[in-house]
């Protein structure tokens, strides 16, 4: 579990790492917080040529709020986040859901940007951009393209991205005051990647009933989800317990997760539509502002 | 009062910080990685990716033209038999089972050593692994205990079965006592496969000095002395040519410092090229090479009188050991068949432990070895029981713990015998500690939770006691040596793996010598201290070396005597010692620096081959949520009686440490294998312990009311005690809050996804 041989550079400029990625020619690899690439170096299964580091590069550390949403640079960290007290009152979905990343020491170094370049289906960050129609900002050789976040997930730790594309940020789009939210998640310690988990929102109507539902899931398939048979199910209705047991039904019947060795497939399957209860009761018993 | 015959003391029983942790606080500690030799090169080793097949080929042409690759040993490099690993506790039928150092002709588990790299640096080392090609034809794999009782795979071609031991536990007159039943439960259960999980892999430095013929390895932990003399054995050379010397220790818990094939490899290799060789095992490879443990099953029954008193125990238990037998691969067996019976009176046993090998990792001892997987087993059976019978729960354990006039009490004899086929335990009265952790636990007032749903969560609570072994013999040294400052320089020949074992016998010569505990240093573990010693393992460094101590500081005062006297000119005996000054009734004195350039320099030692048994009783309150199947323990309390207690705040650390380790065992921790005998657990994210917030709840009430007569501390070894009963108690408390599903938790471990199928599956009978 010792590092292959790389080379390693830290540009300051996008330009330049752009540069570098395509000299490198599909083997070298931006690196961020090194969190989850690290690991996956040291157990030998990527070895790359060289390591551009994006520690140098200004501006992209930044957590904007505007009127279009929340603009979140692909080098902030989960502490950054955390300790971003705007954030509970513009999109509070993030903060509950960042604040089951990992532990402390991974916290102060994981950013979003490389959770959502790793692409792992167990991550929080790629199924709340997912959940919250995210937009990405992306630079590479061929100039910079925004990518729906929607379209950036294809396989376990495999996005469309380029290889010479670097995420520079992710817009999330601004939340109505009154919107109705959840999240839940469980793990089998607190930190540790979600067996399953649920990020959900909605809004009222006048009558109190449901629409524009987003519910997302984690851990129960080869990329983060959204739960199109269970948003049905609670679109355009009043989010009362047969309406809940009936989207927990549903959303444990569209998924088909696969077992390892910390559960079975059954328990996932279960596992889901449990958390969309808890998550839907949760909602519907926030105090709307 | 103390008793008169300790003398009076100011630090044994008291609250005493450690004094090692000065020492890691600032950072100071010295482990095996923080040290390097000039030229050193770092090895890595080749394992087997596959988990039964016959070795075709080894290549490693491409690796040694890497620049930096200095060398790749296999067992072609071995002239004649590839020696295998000594047993610590050999029986007269595992001879052909032992572990050669490295794969000849086949590999018997994922993991086995097959080729040793050695290169100028680890990366280097590891680079080089790639490119080594090995050819391996696969054979099946036995992976499971059906499969591997049949025989119809045989792991040793040249056995007739993959038992190597059955160890029969027997006791009084098994037929009679269940002819005469009224009630007999019978049940299996089973607990999973394990690793103690040290936080510091494991690691060696081996320098040879061809000069003077001398091999010193550094890193040693557990039991050096052995290990030198099995190195030096193996290695074909004098006893007083191997040194061992002992570093600061990341955790051992049974399976660190063991003697294993790598540890041979890098004093070959060291010696075959003239160079220092360092190796620091990576936790994957950790995972799949120190000794696992715990792969337990059972099929066993309890007989009962009407009254609810056990009249006897019997039944089969089948331990999952391996590839290979290790050196303390048996230990778990014949202590499962041994102290099954825990803390009740059972006046009939008769239990079979079949010691299977499995290609698998093979197996060692994890504290509280073959204990707490009995303990398990007959707790599961105690509460069924109760239930059966209609007696309470509390209530049927009161009838059948052992109590002060039963004492000395004997346990079942093992045989084949490894040493030790009789014992008995040595004092105490089990109900103590049992009736502590009722009163502590307020266990009446919360009586009516029992098997509620409580905002969404089922409540259930369950008390079980323990037996715990220590002060394995036969003996241990201590050297003292009075110091031109007046210092006493103490050298141990137990180890310090992390117990705080320099703090308890400092405390202990102090006390025996009436100096201040700074005035006495501690060296401990390194062969080079003392001629012979023996270590850390089976709870027994506080008692063995404990009591050397006080041989040693009783000598040390008696040498002081003589040279005070002789400077005053008087008899020894008209002289008077307190507190390091000798006075003379004329009111001349001697202070102890003062006779210090006279050499003083004495060797104590304590011999005793009687073990001692700590015992006590724990509570458990749980949580369950039975949309999750996630368990939390909302209190946890251990009561134990250790004798005489050295100094609370480390014997809180081992009771409250090794309770938390086992909620891991019964909540996340497992070896999971394929059904290709890989292992699917490659790292922490995989095998998952306890974190340090995890487990808030633990309370530890320490008695001292039976002081074992074995030794003159009347100390009983204390560090394996608290993860005992956590197995059984925990699980008892889950079938007690799922009590309405009748829920039996049988297989551990409780983990959400399998707590949550218990349920489910009781639903769908319901
Ligand atoms: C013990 C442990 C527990 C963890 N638990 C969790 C958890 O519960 N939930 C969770 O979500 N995560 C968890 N993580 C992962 C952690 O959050 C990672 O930090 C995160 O997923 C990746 O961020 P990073 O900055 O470390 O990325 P890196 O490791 O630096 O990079 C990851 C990948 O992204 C690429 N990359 C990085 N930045 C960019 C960019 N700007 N543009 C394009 N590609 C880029 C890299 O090339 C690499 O392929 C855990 C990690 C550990 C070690």
């Amino acid at each position: 579990m010792k590092l292959p041989h790389f080379e390693y550079e830290a540009p300051a400029s996008l330009d330049e790492a752009v540069a570098l990625l395509v000299a490198g020619d599909g083997s070298a690899r931006p690196i961020a917080g090194g969190q989850s690439f690290v690991p996956v170096m040291a157990f030998r299964l990527a070895e790359p040529s060289m390591l551009v580091d994006l520690r140098n590069i200004p501006g992209l550390d930044k957590i904007e709020i505007t009127d279009a949403g929340v603009r979140i640079g692909a080098m902030v960290r989960w502490r950054d986040v955390l300790d971003d007290a705007r954030l509970v009152e513009a999109l509070p979905l993030l903060p509950a859901a960042i604040d089951h990343v990992a532990h402390y020491q991974i916290r102060n170094r994981g950013t979003v940007g490389g959770s959502l370049a790793h692409a792992d289906p167990a991550a929080e960050m790629p199924t709340i951009a997912l959940t919250c129609d995210a937009v990405l900002e992306v630079v590479g050789s061929k100039g910079q393209r925004s990518v729906k976040a929607a379209d950036l997930f294809m396989g376990p730790l495999m996005t469309s991205l380029e290889s010479d594309e670097i995420i520079t940020s992710v817009l999330l789009p601004a939340w109505p005051a009154d919107r109705r939210w959840a999240f839940q998640e469980f793990a089998r310690r607190r930190g540790d990647f979600a067996l399953a988990g649920i990020a959900l929102f909605y809004d009222e109507d006048a009558s109190g009933a449901a629409h524009n539902v987003h519910i997302g899931a984690i851990s129960v398939g080869d990329t983060p989800l959204r739960l199109a048979k269970a948003e049905a199910v609670l679109n355009g209705r009043k989010i009362d317990e047969a309406a809940i047991a009936e989207a927990a039904a549903a959303a444990s019947a569209e998924v088909d997760p696969s077992g390892d060795i910390h559960a079975s497939a059954r328990y996932r399957k279960s596992l889901v539509g449990t958390l969309l209860s808890r998550a839907l009761q949760g909602a519907a018993n926030r105090k709307a502002k | 009062m103390k008793s008169s015959t300790h003398p009076q003391n100011t630090y044994i029983g008291g609250h005493v910080e450690r004094v090692e942790d000065y020492r890691f606080l600032r950072g100071e500690g010295q482990y095996l990685d923080d040290i390097s030799r000039p030229g050193q090169w770092h090895a890595a080793f080749l394992r087997s990716s596959l988990a039964h097949g016959t070795i075709r080929k080894i290549d490693a042409s491409a690796a040694l033209a890497m620049p930096g690759v200095h060398a790749v040993m296999t067992a072609a490099d071995i002239e004649g038999n590839i020696p295998t690993i000594p047993f610590r506790r050999p029986n007269p039928t595992i001879g052909p089972y032992a572990q050669p150092i490295i794969a000849r002709e086949k590999v018997r588990y994922f993991g086995e050593p097959i080729a040793m790299v050695l290169a100028d640096t680890a990366e280097l080392a590891e680079d080089a692994l790639q490119h080594v090609v090995v050819e391996i034809d696969a054979l099946p794999a036995v992976i499971e205990r059906v499969h591997a009782m049949s025989d119809a795979v045989l792991i040793f071609e040249d056995t007739k079965t993959n038992i190597p031991t059955v160890f029969n536990a027997e006791k009084g007159d098994i037929e009679a006592a269940f002819a005469g039943a009224h009630y007999v439960i019978r049940d299996q259960f089973a607990t999973q496969r394990q690793t103690a999980l040290p936080m510091e892999t494991r690691g060696l430095l081996a320098e040879w000095d061809a000069q003077l013929g001398q091999l010193t390895v550094s890193g040693a932990a557990k039991l050096p002395f052995f290990n030198r003399t099995t190195m030096a054995n193996m290695m074909n050379l004098p006893e007083e040519a191997v040194d061992y010397i002992e570093l600061d220790v990341g955790g051992g818990f049974g399976a660190r410092g063991e003697f294993y094939p790598e540890d041979y490899l890098l004093a070959l290799g060291a010696r075959k090229f003239n160079r220092p060789i360092k190796w620091i095992e990576d936790r994957r490879e950790h995972l799949m090479a120190i000794g696992h443990s715990r792969e337990a099953s059972c099929d066993v029954e309890l007989a009962f009188s009407k009254e609810g008193v056990i009249l006897g125990m019997r039944g089969d238990l089948y331990i999952n050991i391996g590839a290979y037998v290790r050196p303390n691969g048996m230990t778990p067996v014949r202590n499962a068949a041994q102290f099954m019976s825990g803390p009740y009176r059972i006046p009939a046993i008769d239990l079979d432990a079949h010691a299977f090998v499995s290609n698998k990792t093979p197996a060692g001892t994890y504290r509280g070895p073959g204990r707490y997987e009995g303990c398990f087993f007959i707790e599961r059976l105690m509460d069924q029981a109760a239930g059966a019978l209609g007696i309470d729960r509390l209530e049927l354990r009161r009838r059948n713990l052992l109590t002060h006039e039963e004492m000395p009490y004997p346990l079942a004899t093992v045989l084949p015998s490894d040493g030790r086929a009789e014992t008995q335990c040595d004092s105490g009265d089990h109900r103590e500690p049992f009736e502590t952790v009722v009163k502590e636990s307020n266990w009446a007032e919360k009586a009516h939770l029992q098997g509620q749903l409580i905002d969404g969560r089922y409540h259930g609570m369950a008390i079980g006691s323990f037996i715990e072994g220590g002060a394995s013999g036969p003996q241990e040294n201590v050297r003292m040596q009075l110091e031109a400052d007046g210092i006493v320089s103490l050298y141990a020949g137990s180890s310090a793996i992390g117990q705080g074992l320099e703090t308890v016998l400092a405390q202990i010569a102090a006390d025996y010598l009436e100096l201040p505990m700074e005035r006495i240093r501690v060296f401990h573990g390194s062969t080079t201290y003392l001629k012979q010693g023996w270590g850390s393992y089976g709870s027994r460094a506080t008692v063995m070396g404990g009591n050397a101590v006080i041989d040693a500081a009783k000598k040390l005062l008696g040498e002081f005597r003589l040279h005070a006297a002789k400077r005053l000119g008087l008899a020894p005996e008209e002289l008077t010692i307190t507190e390091g000054v000798a006075r003379a009734a004329d009111g001349r004195s001697v202070p102890l620096v003062e006779v210090a350039k006279d050499g003083i320099n004495v060797d104590g030692f304590f011999k005793n081959q009687t073990p001692t048994y700590t015992y006590g009783s724990a509570f458990a309150h749980v949580a369950v949520d039975p949309g999750t199947g996630h368990i939390e323990i909302l209190d946890y309390v251990v009561a134990d009686d250790v004798g005489r207690i050295i100094n609370s705040m480390t014997l809180h650390g081992q009771v409250m440490g090794a309770a938390v380790q086992g909620f891991g065992s019964v909540f996340s921790e497992e070896l999971v294998y394929n059904d290709e005998g890989q292992l699917l657990v490659g790292s922490l994210a995989d095998y998952l312990i306890p974190l340090a917030t995890d487990y808030p709840v633990v309370r530890c009430i320490s008695l001292e009311n039976y002081p074992s007569p074995t030794n003159p501390l009347g100390a009983k070894g204390a560090g394996e005690g608290g993860i005992i009963p956590v197995g059984g108690v925990v699980a008892n408390a889950v079938a007690n809050a799922l009590s309405s599903l009748g829920v039996q938790p049988k297989i551990l471990p409780l983990s959400p996804s399998r707590v949550w199928e218990l349920i489910e599956d009781a639903r769908a009978r319901a």
